[in-house]
């Protein structure tokens, strides 16, 4: 795989209502699917994005539908040789220290505060960071498949959560 | 495409069973707690959550399904979760609550 230096191939802008998720999902997932990506792997993807929204929108927004989330992807590779799908997020919200954006202790069974967490298990990167114009916070989210293994050792596999011996569940399956 | 969230309520002699259909994200979570409160609050003997035809759930489904938890412990009220599809199934592994639930694969098993 090589470095990415390409520019964003998309590039949305939308308020923050929670009315529009379910369009991203679709978005996101449909463009996966067509990019080659495994339906667990689009799944995840859709998932991340999801989550990611949801918490500007909620923290970030303090729940106002009229702040500006903008939605960068940018692609490389295909099926055969392997994908990266990465999904930049930027807000005007406030801003905040990124080593404050944590999961809480999943041992501590309460509602909320997973987010990060299904973020973080379901994606190979997620990076927090504040922009550079004082003003929101920029999510950068990538995401790995491998190349595609021959059709005689492809097993099935439709579960959303990683496999055992797949961290991030980036293999094909 | 996208479903908006149904959820119906049946009561079947103090076994409410509460079925969403749709999805469950941040939008749809509200409502989908409303309905939780409405089940708990008719004081039954279990509360059944069939999420067979759930087809997107994130965390605040799964956070107010942690609040109907929390709500059936107080009120000594057994919930049940069923019917969960391989995509609803998975998020719960991803958060590590699937063994904090009582989860048993369709109605039948729920009813007991």
């Amino acid at each position: 795989m090589t470095q990415d230096t390409s520019p964003s191939n998309i590039r949305l802008e939308l308020l923050s209502n929670p009315l529009y998720l379910s369009g991203v999902r679709e978005f996101v997932s449909g463009v996966a699917k067509r990019l080659g990506f495994t339906e667990v792997n689009c799944s995840q993807l859709a998932l991340a994005v999801d989550e990611a929204m949801a918490n500007v929108i909620r923290h970030g927004y303090d729940a106002r539908v009229d702040g500006k989330i903008w939605i960068e992807v940018t692609h490389q590779g295909d099926a055969k040789s392997g994908l990266m799908m990465k999904i930049v997020i930027e807000d005007e919200a406030k801003q905040v220290d990124p080593c404050t954006i944590k999961s809480r202790d999943l041992e501590d069974i309460r509602p909320g505060g997973l987010g990060v967490h299904i973020i973080k298990e379901v994606m190979d990167e997620a990076r927090y960071e504040k922009r550079e114009c004082n003003c929101g916070m920029r999510l950068t989210l990538v995401k790995r498949q491998a190349p595609a293994p021959p059709v005689s050792a492809l097993s099935a596999s439709s579960n959303l959560a990683p496999a055992p011996n797949s961290p991030k569940g980036t293999t094909n399956g | 495409m996208a479903e908006m969230l149904n959820v119906t309520l049946t009561d079947d002699n103090g076994v409410v069973v509460l079925t969403p259909k749709g999805e469950v994200g941040f939008q749809e979570a509200p409502s989908f707690k409303t309905h939780i409160r409405t089940a708990f609050d008719k004081k039954p003997k279990r509360v059944i959550v069939d999420l067979s035809s759930v087809s997107y759930m994130s965390t605040p489904g799964l956070a107010t399904l942690v609040e109907a938890l929390q709500i059936s412990k107080r009120s000594s009220t057994p919930l049940v979760l069923c019917g969960l599809t391989e995509r609803v199934r998975a998020i719960f592994e991803i958060a590590r609550l699937q063994t904090v639930f009582s989860i048993v694969g369709d109605l039948t098993a729920a009813r007991g």
